[in-house]
């Protein structure tokens, strides 16, 4: 007996966390951990309205196991990328990676 | 009645270590706290009866992306010390714009879907659905993922992704000729 909207709101919540530790935060490792918070709101949103709608169908299901496919190749290229850039500039502070600035 | 008490203990679960992961100084401690929320939306998923999405949960975010993160946490290791602020200059700014998101969004489901729980609509409580079509969902989605008329051109690309994104990182990460010795 829970009903669709607890679902949707603690997702939304969820997802205004995520947003918040991107904009906030100083260290490129913690914006992809906020990217990471967002992508799972979306995904309880997806298996919520699966739920819910269409539970004789599978396009809920499939559309959030593709989600969580795009989630890992992005988490593997974005930590490639933070490390690369550590080596070359020794630091994965975003502020300080302004080489394309003016 | 107890489905309500495990969603808002799940939810309490969530929430507390996601505005953990936001504010705490010390990366790792925000990286194992990120692992903490991935096994509540496992819980969420469970909760919801899709029980593969849910172990697909456990073993991609909690097995290989926070493992993945804190392997990135510890290769940065001299930068994480904690005497400087983990915010930057429009942390005030990025928290009135997240509550006003947040705000929006609550209200748009507020004025959509009923917030409590009844038998009245389907929205207001999930229909009871026969545990056969439930339990058929994951060898439903396993012949949707590679029938022709459904979604094996998706599927391949998801695979070419993964390729890609592994080749990739690799390609990204590796030290350019002249730098091992610096590692």
């Amino acid at each position: 007996m829970i009903p669709l909207s607890w679902y949707l709101l603690l997702s939304a919540a969820l997802f205004a966390v995520g947003l918040y530790g991107v904009l906030a935060r100083r260290n490129a490792i913690a914006i992809l951990m906020g990217v990471e918070l967002m992508l799972n709101a979306v995904n309880i949103n997806l298996i919520a309205f699966w739920r819910y709608l269409t539970p004789d169908r599978s396009v809920g299901l499939v559309w959030a196991t593709f989600v969580l496919t795009v989630a890992a190749a992005e988490a593997a290229v974005g930590l490639a990328l933070v490390i690369s850039v550590y080596r070359n500039r020794d630091s994965v502070i975003a502020e300080e990676l302004d080489t394309m600035k003016n | 009645m107890s489905q309500q008490i495990i969603f808002f203990i799940l939810a309490a679960v969530i929430l507390t270590s996601a505005i953990a992961v936001v504010t705490l100084r010390n990366l790792f401690h925000a990286a194992l706290a990120l692992m903490v929320s991935f096994l509540g939306v496992a819980g969420i998923y469970i909760l919801l009866e899709a029980a593969f999405l849910g172990m697909a949960q456990l073993l991609v975010y909690i097995g290989a992306i926070s493992i993945l993160i804190i392997f990135a946490i510890m290769m940065t290791r001299r930068l994480m010390q904690t005497s400087e602020s983990p915010f930057n200059a429009q942390a005030i700014a990025a928290l009135i714009g997240s509550l006003i998101v947040l705000v929006i969004m609550a209200v748009v489901v507020a004025r959509l879907y009923p917030l409590t729980p009844s038998t009245d609509s389907m929205f207001a409580s999930a229909t009871t659905v026969d545990p056969v079509i439930l339990e058929s969902s994951v060898a439903r989605m396993g012949r949707a993922f590679v029938s022709a008329d459904a979604y094996v051109l998706p599927f391949e690309i998801a695979s070419v992704l993964l390729l890609a994104a592994l080749v990739g990182s690799i390609i990204i990460a590796w030290p350019r000729s002249g730098e091992e010795d610096n590692l």
